[in-house]
């Protein structure tokens, strides 16, 4: 019986995760800043099969507060198998542009809360001498792109990072998952038009993480065609990648 | 709010450009619905129904709204928004040994369109309509207005909304009734059978078998007239709940509609009718393959091309039974129209929703692409099913005219008086309710 941490529980890919867990009989702690929709998703995940379903609330920009949950969490779950960081918002790119202050509260929820809580995680993860921590970074970071360069650069931020972590935690056992979905339909890319070719749906993402779990995967592109479009798009010359409207 | 998107049934006729937006909750519903005020909405889940019943220039869409929110493993009730799809039900319930008491023809269908339609299966005759099992639904009529329906808790606004099309309001959560299984397993027989009376005879001396359904060649004339194969089921016995874990093959793109003409229709149903070569065949097949032949390839419908195609259900009285099919096949076979295997099927006693579908006697559903005469043929068929006592599936439905629908759902001004009570009129409507003058 797998125990598994979830901050940003309530995100669409970190539910069909939960769920791929709970079939399996798992041991989940949710962590979420809405009570209701996570007090809903607890039930749900318990009649789906979990062993045990806890849950605390947590606004990960109040860093204060993410030592004391984080802390009660391990109490609940002993020794954590995976904890998978998987909140974050889109943002307003066109919004970010004109107002620094909103850019760097993007910056804020989408890269410092998530540095904060990985610090902590390590700390807690090197002790166990083992694990997974696993992050939804994404594709967006590995390229700054004029339609969402704000919330790319949080994601290149969380990826370099982790880069760091791998070597650094790998010396006590403990595995780090950078994870790097494309475009994934969920609540999030709601109201954006995108190809519909290149939308997987998130259990299909959730799919992909928990097999990467599994197999200690180092980065994971998700759905794998990704690997192939990004290793393109970052081979783009800059004179010529400027003038193309990515 | 999203931006504008074009939509459409399962049929891809008629295709149009709606707003839509698909909250995360409860209170994201009640924000929806405040935020769009007047002016035709409708909930929208997996787009699976045919016609434009699903289809308005507003739609909510539940497929967020996917939670289970309490299981009785004693009684087998449970209780879940309405966005969740039958397929996640039977993942999850079907290991735990309960079964849908009721399913149609997918399971890619959502509970709330699941009560909207008030769907039936190949139990029809036995065991009637989904919403027999339903204990309650949480039915969002206005902002504010958030209403427990059930047979006593304004009963009459449950059978309103009982295969009432979503045009009572948003249905937010059903509570329903699961019926024990030990096996995922189901014992079929398939009986081939080489005319229309063998088949309506053999309907009737199958009345005890729990699932019963024709697939018939609709294209089969003069004394191979309703040649079909008949496949009856019982839930095995075997306490084998696993089953096997399949992908479904994908239709990747639209066909050229022309691929599908009566010769190479012809071809396959006789292929199909004919890969059966013994009279009688038994086996033990998972209720996958029994229930959702078609679910094991995704998006067949692009199979009849970018014009899309629609599906013609109807069913006449008991008594007009053998002569009143007899005249149907012949119309569509005469019209070389037909489609791939039409799907036959006895119904039982019709129940007191005000807008469900079955009545007692024979239902036929049958494919038609979209194409010049379709309609004419259509309107020919509507008249003589009328005739027969009959009527036309709403859920499938793209067509009828407004007179049709009058004349075979008697119980349409009912509805609408339930609807005026409860202020849901021209509030909650579709293309359909419009087409069929429910809504202006």
């Amino acid at each position: 019986m797998k125990k598994i941490l979830i901050i940003g529980a309530t995100s669409a890919i970190a539910e069909a995760t939960a769920r791929r867990y709970a079939k399996k009989g798992s041991k989940l702690y949710l962590i979420a800043r809405n009570g209701e929709r996570l007090a809903t998703l607890a039930t749900d995940l318990k009649i789906r099969g979990a062993s045990s379903v806890d849950t605390a609330l947590l606004d990960v920009n109040e860093r204060g507060s993410q030592g004391p949950v984080l802390e009660q969490a391990t109490k609940t779950l002993g020794l954590i198998d995976v904890a998978l960081i998987a909140h974050g918002t889109l943002g307003d790119q066109k919004g970010c542009e004109q107002d620094a202050e909103k850019a760097l509260l993007e910056f804020e929820t989408n890269a410092v809360s998530t540095l904060a809580l990985l610090t902590r995680l390590a700390t807690i993860f090197e002790k166990q001498h083992a694990g997974t921590i696993a992050v939804i970074s994404s594709v967006a970071g590995d390229r700054g792109r004029p339609s969402n360069y704000v919330y790319g650069t949080a994601k290149a931020a969380i990826t370099t990072f982790c880069e760091g972590l791998q070597a650094r935690l790998f010396k006590s056992g403990v595995h780090v998952l950078i994870i790097k979905p494309g475009l994934v339909a969920t609540p999030m890319t709601e109201g954006l038009s995108l190809p519909a070719m290149l939308v997987a749906e998130p259990d299909l993402v959730a799919r992909d993480i928990v097999r990467a779990i599994e197999k200690r995967t180092d980065t994971l592109y998700t759905p794998w065609f990704w690997k192939y479009i990004m290793a393109i798009i970052i081979h783009i010359p800059t004179a010529l990648f400027k003038k193309a409207n990515l | 709010m999203n931006p504008l998107q074009s939509i459409h049934g399962w049929g891809r006729f008629p295709v149009i450009e709606a707003k839509g937006v698909a909250p995360l909750d409860m209170s994201g519903v009640k924000v929806a619905v405040q935020d769009h005020g007047v002016g035709g909405m409708i909930a929208r889940g997996l787009g699976r129904s045919y016609g434009d019943s699903s289809l308005a220039k507003f739609v909510v869409e539940t497929r967020y709204l996917n939670h289970i929110l309490d299981f009785d493993s004693d009684t087998g009730m449970v209780t879940c928004n309405a966005g969740i799809s039958l397929a996640t039900l039977l993942e999850v319930f079907v290991p735990k040994g309960w079964f849908l008491p009721v399913t149609p023809g997918t399971k890619h269908i959502t509970l709330g369109g699941a009560v909207a339609s008030d769907v039936h299966g190949k139990n029809h005759h036995v065991s009637g309509c989904f919403c027999k099992y339903v204990e309650c639904i949480e039915l969002l009529t206005g902002p504010d207005n958030v209403l427990h329906c059930s047979r006593t808790s304004h009963p009459e606004l449950f059978h309103a909304s009982c295969g009432g099309m979503g045009l009572t309001g948003i249905i937010l959560s059903v509570t329903l009734r699961l019926k024990p299984v030990s096996s995922a397993y189901i014992d079929q027989q398939t009986i081939k059978v080489s005319n229309l009376s063998e088949v309506l005879a053999l309907f009737e001396a199958n009345h005890a078998a729990t699932y019963s359904v024709a697939w018939i060649d609709s294209l089969a004339t003069g004394s191979a007239l309703g040649r079909s194969l008949l496949m009856t089921g019982e839930h095995s016995s075997g306490n084998m709940l696993a089953g096997p874990d399949k992908h479904p093959i994908t239709i990747p793109a639209d066909m050229p509609s022309s691929l599908l003409n009566r010769f190479s229709i012809k071809l396959f149903n006789s292929l199909y009718y004919n890969r059966i070569t013994k009279k009688e065949v038994k086996k033990r097949v998972h209720y996958e393959p029994f229930f959702y032949p078609l679910d094991g390839i995704q998006h067949w419908n692009r199979l009849y091309g970018k014009n899309g195609f629609t599906q013609y259900q109807f069913v006449i009285s008991k008594e007009a039974g053998q002569e009143g099919m007899n005249r149907i096949l012949k119309e569509i076979a005469a019209s070389g129209k037909g489609s791939f295997l039409a799907v036959l099927k006895a119904f039982g006693k019709q129940n007191s929703n005000y807008l469900s579908f079955p009545l007692e006697g024979y239902t036929l559903a049958l494919d038609f692409k979209i194409e010049e005469g379709l309609f004419p043929l259509l309107e020919h068929l509507d008249a003589m099913v009328l005739d027969y006592g009959g009527r036309i599936y709403l859920t499938k439905d793209v067509r009828m005219s407004e007179k049709t629908f009058r004349q075979s759902y008697p119980r349409w001004q009912e509805f609408q008086a339930i609807r005026e009570q409860y202020g849901t009129i021209g509030i909650f409507s579709s293309y359909q309710s419009r087409r069929l003058g429910l809504d202006t």
